[in-house]
Order: structure tokens, then sequence, then C-alpha cells
């Protein structure tokens, strides 16, 4: 292997690349548990996202459309968990699970006709300082436009929940929607606006791997990243920051292990492929021992059905 | 879509007891591990279906049926509603198919790439991929330039391990100095994963990538890296024109249509069927220019001499890792020896995980 510095700039750009749709949807789905809505749909919402997303690019031509597309997309079918779970008060786990057999199930059959067609070349920024900077380059440089977004997202979501008065009605409808609806919060709008957030960022995870990682439809292309996001947003316990360190860590190990054995490491190859799992609970869990601050994160009324009593 | 549906009306019929009369209207069951639109295995073998409906038998299909418990709940389900032959179309169905089978002696039962006919009324059938294989070992060994194959492969089974070495033996007698890099994803199919894998080989050097699983992303990372690859299972080229060679096609059509009407007309027995480029089960797609007239002029020629008998892919003298002999000189691997294959041949870097 070549341990030189550039290779590790050209490693950690593509680890970043491949942590993109799970920052992504993780952040989402947290905003969602954090009003206190459990949201298992990430999967179905994503694979939604990533048929809709390319199948926009293929009609349109268009890649703006498609992204905006892609989120719309995500919108609508959280829009129809949102109404079961909110309006007619049904059960989050068994609607969420509902809604990700519902999504891959409707994406295989809106994709039929665009299986087999090839990708578009999505814009790539600061191309030509990817090259010319050793190192710094590939980190920094020459990734499209949703990387930059996902790498800010953890940190804008840190800012609106603990800095902003609506980051602030969030956390309080899902801590006690009962003391916050007293408050003359509208608890059912407010969660209602999460669940719509939460699918529009899943969409966009969706087209990130339709239109931008492997630019192509595949049914059931997504291959679980759905439930791996969701289990970030617990082991991160509700925190962004660390919902982004989970997602670098679990991205970064995936490449590393597959480097390791191009190389030729002597390590068991089931050990390896369990190594990301592995190491993503092990580092979540030991940065977020305390106790404290998870009881201070963790939204109480997760899960918990919530209605006004007129 | 239609997954679901078939699920629910074979789980009514069940529930509600009927008993469907296998004298009725004949029908053949199809158990797919991936989605037929994943352009590679599955497609191929819903290719092979729709072959059978063309020829007039009715056929119903399951797709993304997991391995393991899964598979054996839906083949189960196949059998009780009527279907009178099941072709279960993965390794890993090979000891679910044969369970059922034992339970249902009037059904019959078609199980690819395994090797186990536990009950007289399972045959099992595959393709001879690894003469395919040997000609893509031609084609890298003539290709590459930094000597380093990449290759995606799937799980530790005979059958992966018998690519990875029909194409290392083939690649080495072309070039000496050719090195098979693998990494091995645990999964048939994950676009993603699929991907990050061939670039990590083409990392590493590799300029040559080779898969042994379901996907079309390794092709589409490899034409993007501007490096050499092959499509597998199925025609892939237009996925990526430039880079692809050519692809190994499974063309499991005309064996499906054949036993289809055996099983109809009553003149099906059980059988163990092992089809290469002879009789058409594997079959090469267009050879890319790029490789220059001669090569493919080559490769032709040893295509056709795989075909008619004259060169097998595993002639000795050829060793293990260690340098002990597995095929002694002259000679020609026996099909039992394929396929129990679970030692990779000199020239093959790593351990094969157990």
């Amino acid at each position: 292997m070549s341990l030189d510095i550039s290779f590790i700039g050209i490693l950690i750009g593509s680890i970043m690349a491949s942590s993109v749709p799970l920052i992504l949807a993780a952040s989402g789905e947290l905003i969602t548990e954090r009003s206190g809505v459990l949201n298992l749909g990430v999967e179905g919402m994503m694979i939604i996202g990533a048929i809709s997303g390319f199948a926009l690019m293929v009609i349109t031509d268009n890649l703006f459309i498609a992204i905006v597309g892609s989120m719309l997309s995500g919108v609508i079918i959280s829009l129809i968990f949102g109404f079961l779970t909110q309006s007619l008060l049904t059960n989050h786990v068994a609607t969420g699970l509902a809604l990700t057999i519902f999504g891959i199930g409707l994406s295989a059959m809106l994709g039929k006709n665009f299986v087999g067609i090839p990708g578009k070349e999505f814009p790539i920024l600061f191309s030509s300082l990817k090259e010319s900077i050793p190192f710094f380059g590939p980190i920094l440089f020459g990734h499209s436009i949703v990387l930059y977004f996902a790498f800010a997202l953890p940190f804008l979501t840190n800012y609106f929940l603990k800095k902003t008065k609506l980051g602030l009605v969030v956390r309080a409808v899902g801590d006690s929607p009962v003391s916050a609806s007293n408050q003359g919060i509208n608890v059912i709008l407010v969660r209602y606006c999460c669940i719509l957030y939460g699918g529009a960022m899943c969409g966009l995870a969706g087209a990130y791997l339709s239109l931008i990682y492997t630019p192509q439809w595949i049914e059931n292309m997504t291959a679980g990243r759905g439930w791996i996001a969701l289990a970030l947003v617990v082991f991160a316990t509700w925190s962004p920051i660390k919902v982004l360190i989970g997602a670098l860590i679990f991205g970064g190990i995936t490449i590393l292990q597959l480097h390791m054995q191009a190389i030729g490491f002597r390590i068991p190859v089931q050990f390896l492929s369990a190594l990301p799992y592995l190491m993503t609970i092990i580092v979540l869990v030991v940065i977020s021992r305390d106790s404290r601050k998870i009881k201070l994160n963790t939204p109480t009324s997760l899960g918990r059905i919530f209605y006004k009593e007129k | 879509m239609y997954k679901n549906f078939f699920r629910y009306l074979i789980s009514a019929i069940f529930l509600l007891g009927f008993s469907v009369n296998s004298n009725a209207d004949f029908k053949v069951g199809f158990v797919y591990v991936g989605p037929t639109g994943d352009h590679g295995w599955t497609f191929q073998h819903h290719e092979g279906r729709n072959a059978v409906e063309a020829a007039g038998i009715k056929t119903t299909f399951v797709e993304s049926v997991p391995e393991g418990a899964d598979a054996e709940r839906v083949i189960r389900q196949l059998a009780q509603s009527g279907h009178d032959l099941i072709f279960t179309t993965s390794f890993g169905y090979m000891d679910p198919t044969n369970k059922v089978a034992k339970d249902f002696p009037n059904v019959k039962f078609e199980h690819a790439t395994g090797y186990k006919r536990e009950h007289s009324n399972v045959s099992t059938y595959s393709a001879r991929f690894y003469e395919g294989r040997t000609l893509l070992g031609h084609i890298a060994g003539k290709m590459t330039k930094t000597n380093t194959i990449g290759y995606i492969a799937s799980f530790p089974i005979p059958e992966v391990i018998r690519g990875i070495n029909a194409m290392t033996l083939a690649a080495q007698k072309v070039n000496p100095n050719i090195k098979t890099k693998i990494v091995w994803v645990f999964t048939w199919y994950d676009p993603g994963k699929e991907a990050e894998a061939a670039q990590a080989l083409i990392d590493q050097g590799a300029d040559v990538i080779m898969q042994h699983t379901d996907s079309t992303a390794p092709v589409q990372t490899a034409e993007k890296a501007g490096v050499w690859s092959f499509g597998q299972a199925s025609d892939m080229q237009r996925f990526a024109p430039k880079s692809i060679l050519t692809s190994i096609i499974d063309d499991w059509a005309p064996y499906y249509v054949e036993r289809a009407i055996a099983a109809r007309d009553g003149t099906w027995n059980q059988q163990d069927t092992w089809h290469g480029l002879k009789e058409g089960m594997v079959a090469m797609g267009p050879y890319n220019s790029a490789m220059g007239a001669d090569l493919v002029k080559e490769v032709e020629q040893l295509q056709k001499d795989l075909a008619s008998g004259k060169v097998h892919s595993f002639t000795g003298p050829i060793y293990d890792q260690k340098g002990n002999i597995l095929v002694a000189e002259g000679k020609v691997a026996d099909d039992g020896m394929l396929a129990g294959m679970s030692v990779y041949v000199k020239g093959v870097e790593g351990d094969i995980p157990k």
C-alpha cells in the first residue's frame, strides 16, 4: 500500500462521500424523533427518493429538478405516515414498518421502466483545486454540492435545536406534548412539520445514491442504509454532532476494511466485515456514556401517541 | 409489487385451506434471490422464466427472497399452492429446497448451483461459468498494465473460488507476473458496497476489475476511474461502454423450457446438469474493440476450443498456494474436484474466509 499522504487524502475523500446518505437520513430522522415521533420508514422514504430523483433526471434531464423532486417525494410519502400517526393516531412502529415495505414495493413498481438507463454525470465543485493541492485537495474539494450540505447539516441541526426558539418548541413537543400543548403549542402541527422535514432529508439521501454515488436505478439500491441511519440516531443519543461522527466511523471502517482486504491483511474477512457495525456502536457508546446528557437529549415521549382532548 | 401480491395470494390460499388439485393447471414457480431488475443474475433467470411463459406454461415468481429461513417458507408456500415444478435459483436455497422436497414428493424441484439431491424429486443444474472466467483471465492478463487484477467476491463457496482460480490460471498463462487481489463483500447485491469495493481495488493499483456480485455498480465505477472491467451474468455493456471488455452471460432459457415441458409431459427425471459454452448456457458478450483485433481473434479461438473441449480451464499442472500439486501434468480436473473446490491456486493472494 502506498501510504503516502496524498493517498490518505483520497481515502478520506471517499470515506466522506460514502457517509453522506447516512448523515442526511439520520439528521432528518433525528429532528422527527426529537419531536417525539418514531418513524421506522427511513428505508422506504430513501428508496422513494432514489427512484423519484432518478426518474425526474431521466424525464427532465435537469439535475436540480431531480434533487428538489426527490425531496418533495420524501415529503409526500412521509405525509402518509404523518396523517396516519398524527391524525388517525395509529401506532408509530407499525406504521413506520409499513411505510418501509410500501416504499420498497412502490419504488420497484415505479422503477420498472428506469432500470438499465445509465445515469448522468453530477457536477462536482472545485475540481481543479482537488488535483492541485495534495492531501487537503481531495478532502475539501471536488465533491458534489449535496456533500457540502450534508456536512453542514449536523451543525445546523445542533444550532437549531439548542439556540433557536423553534428548536426549543420541537424539543418541548418531544419531551412532554401535554405541557407543550398547555402552553399553547400546536403539538400536532409541529410533529407534522418534523415528519415532513425528515421525509425530505431521507428523500435527498436516496437521491444522493441514485444520482451521485452510484448513478443508476436498481431495485432495493439503498440496501439497508435506512436501518443503519435509524440505529445511528439512537446510538448517537439524539445528538446531531455524534450522528456525524458515527456516520463517518461507519463509512470509514467500511471502506478501510475493503482496502485492508485488497492489501492482503491476514485478518479474518468476516471480522473485517463486522467491524464497521462493531466500531460504530463501541465508539458511540463510549462518547455518549454521560447519563445526564443522555437524559437531556432523549425525547421522553418518543413513539407515544398524543391526542388533544376536545 | 407483484412480489407482495403473490405472497398475499399464496398465503390466502394456504390460510383458507384450499387443496389445489395437482392435476389442474400445470404451474411452474421461481424463487429469486434478488430483484428481477438487477440486470445481472436474477434478471437472467427471469428471462428464462419469460421463455417458459412464452412456451405456454403458467408461471409465478417470488423475488428478493433472502437465503435462509425465509426461503424455506416461500418454497413451501409455492409447493402448497399447487406448483408442479419449482426452480430455486440461488446457492443458499440448497438445504431449504431439499427439506421442502421431502414433504412434497409429487412436486419437482430444480436447484441452481447446488450439489445436494437428497430426494428423487430434486434435480440440480448449473453453468460452467468458469469457462467464461478463463476467457476473462486471458483478456485481463493481456490488458493489464499494472499486472494487478481486482476481483470483487461475494461468498466463499466453491463456485466463486472456482471462478477466481480459473481466471488466475488463464491470466498467469499469458502474463506470469499477474497478481489477483480479492475483496470479499459478503453480499450478492449491494450497489453501494460493490462500488466501494471496486474503488478500493482501483486505489490499490488494479487496472482490471472483475466481479462475482450481481449489480452493475462495479463496472460503472471502473468506467468512471478509466480502468477495464467485465460484465457479470448479463450483458452490462451499456452501463460502461468504454470500460467493459466483454460480459459472461448466463442463458437459462433453453434449459428452463426443456425441463418445464418434461415435467408437464411426465418425462422429468432427476439429473445433475452442468452446461457450459458448448451448450450455450454460458455465452460471451461482444468483445470491446479496444482489445485490438489480434487479441479478439485469440480469445474467440480460445472460446471455440473451450466449447469443443480441446482446451480445459483446469489443465495440469496446477498447484495450490503452498505448492502442493492439485492436478498432475497433462491431466484435467474432474467435475467432482471442480464442484467442491475450496482452495486457491498458486498466485492468488490472501486466504479464503472460513
